[in-house]
């Protein structure tokens, strides 16, 4: 079949999935509707009707905010796996999780009377700061940076914070506050962190659909880059700042959110091949489809109760994994 | 005249100098191929020709201008290079791969012009993998692979190219075609080469002038004859060599360890 062609079918068959499933989500779940009532919530506004409110306050700006999310996780996954030259690699590896999991401990710690907002502004802050440390502490050792020793310092840099964060959270007996945090979801998503939130993330998607071309050369070895005329190193920090920014928001939005950066860019691979500038659309969708899946999934499991949703997540995520690396045994 | 020289060149790699006071002159046209034991210097010397690696001292000229000076896009106009290991990449299909040659010449978010088409059918022609350009290079044979990288090399259209042990891990056969391939691209096509060899026999039989280096120190460099004699291998390489002539270019048949005289 021919490349373009198949690209499009599954980039549009993506849309439609999403579009459906943002329907069903925003109609089942704790409080069902029917699809009056959704039309009506949009178009039709009564701010007295208890379910357009709930529809209105709760259902879509969760829904909006998995959409992102999925789309943010997933971008700067396949962002870092193409830097790092590494299929295992998501943005943990940069060491953001414990960063921002560090920085909302703390700030639970000094400031407990902080709201929502400025927790999350916290983590975001706690996200950066780590990356940028991760990528001073792996530039020392060469003149031009190795995705190896990347790796390693966001794994030494990862397990220290973590660990810090863990301890204080056990002496503070914190542990019932973070723990919406370590599951993740996005129930608690409302307007007011959308708007201060969302455009960043769509600056974020920005940048990151206009690397994608410079992403193909990422295949190639540094020299060979070099030889070509490119500069990589520009590429690296552009697409570095881009993760901090995706997913450093994502993971204080949402909490640590595994796998989604892990196997979502794995199935845009697989479903289209090689070439990034199809390869990264693809992979915004399809992490949207996937977060906003879940999180219909963690609704409906048990309601009213919510599953956390980063559950879900891992019990796709786990299996996914191991026949990844299973498969790339094989190759070896 | 001279595609590249290097005047007094220094290169230092992980803070140990490698290269010492380095000028050597690679003439236009011709194959030129830098020989020496392992460790010598073959490799940093040719990264730094390939403006991969920059000296700490010393300036290499590409066409008679500092290369220091020029953009490294309009370099990748003069000289290709391919670097020693390009276990990379094998998800693409060779015409992927053979497709990054035209980048240079590629304004940001334009598709192929017709010219990059030409070129690319071209290099895959010269590089006899017409009928594998579909075929993901992790299917194909190693051989294979090493002529679908010089096909990318091919495709970048410029008049040097570099190649870092481009015989390295493969089968005799496979060696043999590659060398071919690049006599080929030198002779049709009168495309300088520059390249590190290990096998002194290729060397001698596939170059037209001989560097050799040692401990980082130039050695001896020039004509075929001229380096390929038994004093400088008992120089350069501690062996004891037995000469013969093969179609006027000398040939190295058997060697002994040199041993101070004892053989």
């Amino acid at each position: 079949m021919n490349q373009k062609l198949k690209f499009s079918i599954n980039l549009i068959s993506g849309i439609i999935l999403l579009v459906l499933l943002a329907i069903l989500s925003i109609r089942f779940g704790a409080n069902q509707n029917d699809n009056s009532t959704v039309f009506n919530a949009i178009f039709n506004y009564h701010s007295t009707d208890i379910n357009q409110r709930i529809i209105r306050d709760i259902r879509i700006p969760r829904v909006i905010g998995a959409i992102l999310i999925g789309a943010a996780l997933a971008g700067s996954g396949a962002l870092m796996q193409s830097v790092t030259k590494n299929p295992m690699a998501d943005s943990g590896i940069l060491g953001i999780n414990s960063g921002a999991a560090l920085m909302l401990t703390l700030s639970f710690v000094f400031f407990p009377h902080l709201s929502t907002q400025a927790t999350t502004i916290f983590s975001v802050f706690g996200a950066a700061f780590t990356s940028i440390l991760v990528f001073i502490i792996s530039s020392l050792k060469k003149s031009q940076m190795s995705p190896t020793i990347l790796v390693l310092a966001g794994m030494a840099i990862s397990a220290f914070f973590a660990a810090i964060s863990e301890g204080l959270a056990l002496l503070m007996h914190l542990k019932q506050d973070l723990a919406f945090w370590h599951f993740g979801g996005v129930s608690a998503v409302s307007w007011s962190q959308l708007n201060n939130l969302g455009p960043w993330i769509f600056v974020g998607l920005a940048i990151l659909l206009l690397l994608a071309p410079s992403l193909n050369l990422l295949h190639l070895s540094d020299d060979s880059i070099k030889s070509l005329g490119k500069n990589i190193n520009v590429i690296r920090i552009l697409a570095l700042c881009c993760v901090v920014i995706l997913s450093g928001i994502s993971v204080s939005l949402v909490g640590a959110v595994a796998f989604v950066g892990l196997i979502v860019p794995h199935i845009a691979k697989f479903l289209i091949g090689t070439d990034y500038r199809q390869i990264i659309p693809l992979t915004l969708i399809l992490g949207a489809d996937l977060t906003v899946c879940a999180d219909l999934v963690a609704r409906m499991i048990n309601p009213p109760n919510e599953t956390p949703f980063g559950l879900i997540i891992s019990l796709i995520g786990v299996p996914f994994f191991i026949y990844l690396a299973r498969k790339d045994g094989h190759n070896a | 005249m001279n595609i590249i020289e290097t005047k007094d060149v220094c290169v230092s790699y992980d803070k140990k100098l490698t290269i010492h006071d380095l000028s050597i002159q690679i003439p236009k046209g011709q194959i030129t191929t830098l020989i020496g034991p392992n460790g010598c210097g073959k490799s940093t010397l040719i990264r730094t020709i390939a403006h991969l690696l920059k000296p700490c001292e010393g300036v290499v000229y590409l066409d008679n201008q500092n290369i220091n000076q020029k953009k490294i896009s309009d370099i990748a106009k003069e000289m290709a290079v391919l670097p020693q290991t390009n276990n990379l990449a094998n998800d693409l299909t060779v015409q992927e791969l053979v497709t990054f040659g035209r980048i240079p010449y590629r304004k940001r978010f334009s598709t192929l012009s017709k010219e990059d088409h030409k070129k690319i059918d071209w290099a895959l022609e010269k590089a006899s993998l017409k009928d594998l350009r579909n075929r993901r290079l992790s299917t194909l044979s190693g051989g294979q692979r090493q002529r679908a990288w010089i096909a990318m090399a091919v495709a970048q259209d410029t008049d040097t190219i570099i190649l870092d042990e481009p015989t390295t891990y493969l089968d005799l056969t496979h060696q043999l075609d590659v060398m071919l391939l690049i006599k080929e691209l030198n002779e049709k096509e009168h495309r300088t080469i520059i390249m590190a060899l290990h096998d002194l026999n290729h060397a001698a039989r596939f170059s037209d002038q001989l560097i050799a280096i040692k401990k980082g120190v130039l050695q001896v460099s020039g004509p075929v004859q001229d380096v390929i004699t038994k004093d400088n291998l008992r120089n350069i390489f501690d062996i004891d060599a037995r000469i013969i002539e093969d179609n006027s270019k000398p040939m190295i048949l058997t060697y002994n360890r040199w041993r101070g005289g004892q053989v």
